[in-house]
């Protein structure tokens, strides 16, 4: 299935003061850094990084394929998995409705097969709209079967990592989708295949501590937040305030935790790059 | 005598009297002994009441008792001539693991955990059994030396959780665990672990990626503590106990979800209140276990491995 069964962009709107100008609501957004006021329409065309400060919003899964994949060569696989609730958390249904609905996915990560820049990939893409993109049992086997197939297709994989880190609600059976995750990548490996792992803000817990970690080349977006620990927990743990830009991807580099960080609008010819100088002609 | 628990009161006040009329009886030089008989059998029955009829909260305060037996305690009753080794060879030795090589029943093993303190002092050097990435770094270069020699892998799982702190996130806590659970999916010999204590996250599944996964009795295994977990999803965490309850993180619990793959039965009144016969279980059940898996082929023993965490969870939803 192609894309357009995606839902239709939505952009955060902010109600409140509109600082005067008779710009209607819904067509800018702030920039979360710098606070320019920008027009959705540019933003877009800039690949959702700030024209005036390099500021990367988020993407949704369907706006990492589109200016990733070449177009009309995604094939989504394992669309219609549903979530689990193996506990049957009453609580945990709503949540899941609500997040199914919000996002238009079934479940927080998006896996298919297509090009880019005519190379071929398994491409996983982790959505932060849909329960910050925490692992459950479904995200996890979706991602197990695409680097599956990837190691029955003899093709690389690339994985866009976001998460919050595991789905509190599945228990224990959504931390086993860090060892699960993990061997098929170790397969993958062994069949002699590249896995680049993309970090996307945000990166951390059961999803950092797995997956996103074991690329052979590991990339980042500027300014994402990738750790084990939330800053959060880190600061109520150790009960002081973090310096700034501690587990942002500028300083997981320094710390040689990440091989580069590029810019989004440089992302796609970066990944081609590499997939070409790791693609060999077939027998 | 052991720290007591709030729902160990009957028993403790029955033990108190026994003690008592002990006393009493050797002071005035009467005989009672029918009378603390009758007593010492009641105080079995309840001790055997209340330990039978646990629920999910009262197995957490069990399974982070201060004297629960911890790894280094099951390292001694179980493995002759220990040898402990440290340090990861990249930046440091971390007191919260502990790993070496021993016998057990004759044959050589690697074996390592994470280890908790008895008192504060203790956990104070030991980081309360929360390792920092050397700890995880340290264990995997264990491993490997193991598959080297081609000895078996006996992991302890005993471990709030992995360290939450800046040193820990500068130095990779992220990619210690994941290179932790990478190194365990293929490695080369026999792997068991065994949850003595509290599994604890991703602290856990860093030691936890084996051919078979043990728990005692009154061990618990979790993605999230109950107070985490409360204070996410209920946003109040006091509400630990229901939380506890929900999350399904019991020995029991584990093994019918299909990730504990045995139960080792603990002493009447739990582990702390007879480390000798918790650790004899342990050896029984490992014994149990090694045997088995040391008549599997190094090869099968990656693939069987591979089919049991891709098993775990069963296989799968509803599509549409
Ligand atoms: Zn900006």
């Amino acid at each position: 299935m192609v894309l357009e069964f995606f839902r239709k962009q939505k952009y955060i709107t902010v109600q409140q003061e509109l600082e005067g100008r008779d710009i209607p609501e819904g067509t800018w957004v702030k920039c979360d850094r710098c606070g320019e006021i920008l027009f959705n329409k540019e933003l877009d065309k800039n690949y959702k990084v700030c024209k005036k400060c390099g500021f990367h919003f988020r993407l949704n899964a369907l706006e990492r394929i589109k200016i990733t994949v070449d177009e009309g060569s995604f094939n989504e696989m394992d669309e219609g998995l549903l979530p689990v609730n193996p506990f049957g958390l009453p609580e945990y249904e709503k949540k899941l409705a609500l997040a199914r609905e919000k996002s238009g996915l079934n479940e927080a990560v998006v896996t298919g097969e297509g090009t880019v820049g005519g190379f071929p990939a398994i491409l996983v893409v982790m959505d932060a709209e849909f329960m910050m993109a925490s692992m459950g049992t479904i995200v996890g086997e979706k991602i197990t079967r695409a680097v599956e197939a990837a190691v029955r297709d003899m093709k690389p994989v690339i994985i866009f990592s976001a998460s919050g880190g595991a789905r509190m609600q599945e228990g224990i059976i959504s931390l086993m989708q860090m060892p699960k995750t993990v061997a098929a990548l170790a397969r993958l490996g062994d069949a002699g295949l590249l896995y680049i792992s993309v970090l996307t803000d945000p990166t951390t817990g059961g999803v950092s501590a797995s997956f996103a970690a074991l690329g052979d080349i590991i990339v980042a977006e500027p300014g994402a937040l990738i750790g084990f620990a939330g800053p959060r927990v880190i600061e109520q743990t150790i009960r002081q305030k973090l310096p700034e830009g501690f587990q942002r991807a500028e300083f997981l580099k320094q710390h040689g935790f990440v091989d580069l960080i590029v810019h989004r609008p440089q992302l796609k010819e970066t990944l081609a790059l590499l997939l070409e100088l790791h693609h060999r002609e077939e027998k | 005598m052991p720290a007591i628990m709030e729902f160990e009161k009957p028993l403790q006040e029955l033990e108190n009297k026994i003690s008592e009329l002990r006393n009493f009886a050797q002071e005035k030089g009467i005989d009672l002994t029918n009378e603390i008989s009758i007593l010492e059998n009641r105080a079995r029955e309840v001790k055997a009441s209340i330990y039978g009829n646990l629920n999910s909260w009262q197995k957490v305060l069990i399974a982070r008792h201060a004297e629960r037996p911890n790894t280094l305690d099951y390292i001694n009753c179980l493995f002759t001539d220990f040898v402990e080794l440290h340090g990861d060879r990249l930046f440091s030795d971390d007191p919260a693991v502990i790993g070496g090589i021993g016998r057990f029943g004759g044959l050589a093993v690697t074996v390592l955990g994470h280890l908790k303190g008895k008192d504060t002092k203790e956990n104070l050097a030991r980081n309360f059994g929360m390792a920092h990435p050397e700890g995880y770094r340290k264990a995997m270069r264990l491993m490997k030396q193991a598959e080297k020699f081609k000895r078996p892998v006996i992991c302890f799982i005993d471990t709030p959780g992995a360290y939450c702190g800046m040193g820990a996130e500068e130095r990779g806590q992220f990619e210690a665990i994941a290179k932790s659970i990478s190194v365990m999916v293929t490695l080369q010999v026999p792997v068991i672990s065994v949850v003595i204590g509290e599994g604890g996250s991703g602290g856990a599944i860093a030691f936890g990626v084996s051919d078979r996964i043990l728990m005692l009795e009154h061990a618990v295994y979790s993605v999230i503590s109950p107070e985490g977990y409360a204070s996410i999803l209920f946003k109040d965490a006091a509400r630990c106990r229901e939380a506890a309850e929900a999350m399904k993180i019991t020995a029991q619990d584990l093994f019918e979800l299909g990730v504990a793959d045995k139960i080792i039965p603990e002493p009447a009144g739990g582990a702390h209140r007879n480390p000798e016969i918790a650790a004899k279980n342990v050896g029984a059940a490992l014994a149990e276990m090694l045997k088995e898996l040391l008549a599997v082929p190094a090869e099968n023993l990656i693939n069987l491995r591979y089919e049991k965490f891709r098993a775990i969870g069963g296989l799968v939803s509803n599509s549409i």
